[in-house]
């Protein structure tokens, strides 16, 4: 195991909430490190529409969800934040009392934080491969089926199944088809939405028949005892078709789950963590949640609406990270100190 | 006001008012159809507002755009008359719109 990481707060979750809550935090001179399963920062933003076009971000009349995360990854970089991208924190432990809270944070891959708080900022949850409603695939998951691909070695001098028209999808086409027995691609059409250059290459691969490409969807599995040993296509026509498959590799994208934040000891309200509006504090002393993943009365999900909160939750997290020090007011424009600590002074 | 039925997957058909001007996903979500997810808020961003255009409504309803076709890639049992009903905004001449839920969204 790991050592453990000590800071002052852990952020779950680095979309925009989670990103400008290091702000806030920072200029009151809290540590933070951020944990999010995904391999990069932006959550919503960048996941689901970083090309769009957002309108109601104050003092932007427009701005990109991935410009708007470059901005605000700008912002943060005075106070050093940590990123632990491609992890998911699972459990929380609470080691202290109502009066001065401590956590035992525990991430995927086995890292153990300790904090004095944390912030929940995990949207709409943990974004997480979305699975095809294929009969008994589960059957097959972990040993045959795989949703993503994490050791090459696992596919090689195998048949391979690729389903998708992505770029994760033709990605592991270019790089698994050297290695595999024989690898065969599958999409609901002729058309594929990944980057150029890799459809050519695919293109390539199927022209000099070293690769197999059929247009459809799959049916049905076969198979025994985890194995998988084939699956049957249903052609844009209907017609039926057998493929010798020993790895079913999906991409159907991502789709959010609450995931092991229902497992915290935090009250929930239809998946969603109620706080109160003064600090943004849950049911737990110490943990906070800001976001689309918290709720209470006139609460909308709006990338503003987080911002505002984790300026105000700060300001509780001061008290519980310096018990002893009083808090004055400063705005960035005028504090000589504040400046100092984003490096303008 | 335009009227549009929505039949699920298990033949039930509930038939809704729909505003023009506002989308078929909205009027589904206004009236608590269910089969229709639309996590994304109308986004065209997620694949789990997926409907079929029952005939002969198809030829009014139009084609999906580029956009849509690459949502739908992430969609279930995609058939040629699959639309997002985010992307279908309700117009006069759509009054009377039939269209069928899938059993399962994204
Ligand atoms: C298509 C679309 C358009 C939108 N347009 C607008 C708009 O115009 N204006 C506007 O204000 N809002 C808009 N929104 C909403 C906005 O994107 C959200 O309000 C915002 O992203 C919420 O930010 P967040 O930081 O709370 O959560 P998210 O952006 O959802 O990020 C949460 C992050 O937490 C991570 N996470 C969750 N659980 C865990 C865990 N256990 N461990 C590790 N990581 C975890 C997730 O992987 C994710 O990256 C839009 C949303 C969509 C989908």
């Amino acid at each position: 195991m790991s050592e453990t990481i000590k800071t002052d707060v852990v952020i779950v979750g680095a979309g925009p909430a989670g990103l400008f809550a290091v702000f806030e935090l920072g200029l009151l001179d809290i540590k933070s490190h951020l944990v999010d399963i995904l391999p990069k920062a932006g959550g919503q933003c960048s996941e689901l529409y970083p090309e769009k076009p957002i309108y109601d971000i104050p003092g932007y009349p427009i701005v990109t969800g991935q410009g708007l995360v470059d901005n605000l990854l700008q912002q943060i970089e005075p106070f050093h934040p940590t990123f632990h991208y491609g992890e998911m924190v699972e459990a929380i432990e609470p080691l202290g009392t109502a009066e001065a809270p401590l956590f035992r944070v525990s991430a995927t891959g086995g890292k153990i934080f300790e904090c004095k708080s944390i912030i929940v900022a995990a949207g709409g949850g943990s974004f997480q491969p979305k699975k095809p409603p294929i009969e008994g695939i589960e059957a097959y998951e972990g040993s045959s089926v795989f949703y993503a691909v994490r050791r090459m070695e696992d596919f090689r001098g195998r048949h391979v199944v690729i389903v998708g028209g992505g770029d994760s999808a033709l990605d592991w086409t270019l790089n698994l088809q050297p290695i595999v027995e024989r690898l065969t691609l599958i999409h609901r059409r002729d058309d594929f939405r990944g980057a150029p250059h890799s459809v050519k290459a695919m293109r390539e691969l199927v022209a000099n028949g070293l690769i197999d490409l059929h247009i459809g969807q799959v049916a049905s599995l076969t198979g025994e005892g985890g194995q998988l040993r084939g699956l049957t296509l249903k052609g844009a026509d209907g017609a039926l078709r057998d493929i010798a498959c020993e790895r079913l590799i999906p991409f159907f994208g991502l789709t959010m789950k609450l995931g092991p934040v229902a497992e915290w000891g935090l009250n929930l309200h239809e998946n969603l963590v109620p706080v109160d509006t003064e600090k943004f504090e849950t049911n737990v002393p110490g943990v906070f949640a800001i976001g689309d993943i918290n709720t209470y009365p006139g609460k909308l999900k709006l990338i503003l609406c987080g911002f505002h909160e984790g300026a105000l939750a700060a300001q509780k997290i001061h008290r519980y990270v310096y018990p002893d020090k009083k808090l004055t007011f400063q705005y960035t424009t005028s504090s000589t100190n504040l400046q100092k600590k984003l490096g303008v002074h | 006001m335009p009227k549009i039925t929505f039949v699920d997957s298990l033949g039930e058909a509930r038939t809704v008012d729909a505003e023009v001007g506002s989308t078929v996903m909205e009027a589904a979500i206004r009236n608590a159809i269910p089969e229709i997810a639309a996590e994304c808020g109308g986004g065209c961003a997620c694949a789990t507002c997926h409907i079929y255009v029952d005939d002969p409504w198809g030829t009014l309803t139009g084609k999906a755009s580029e956009q849509e076709e690459d949502m739908l890639d992430f969609a279930y049992a995609v058939q040629p008359n699959s639309r997002l009903s985010c992307q279908i905004t309700v117009t006069e001449e759509l009054d009377g719109l039939h269209v069928t839920t899938p059993d399962r969204q994204g």
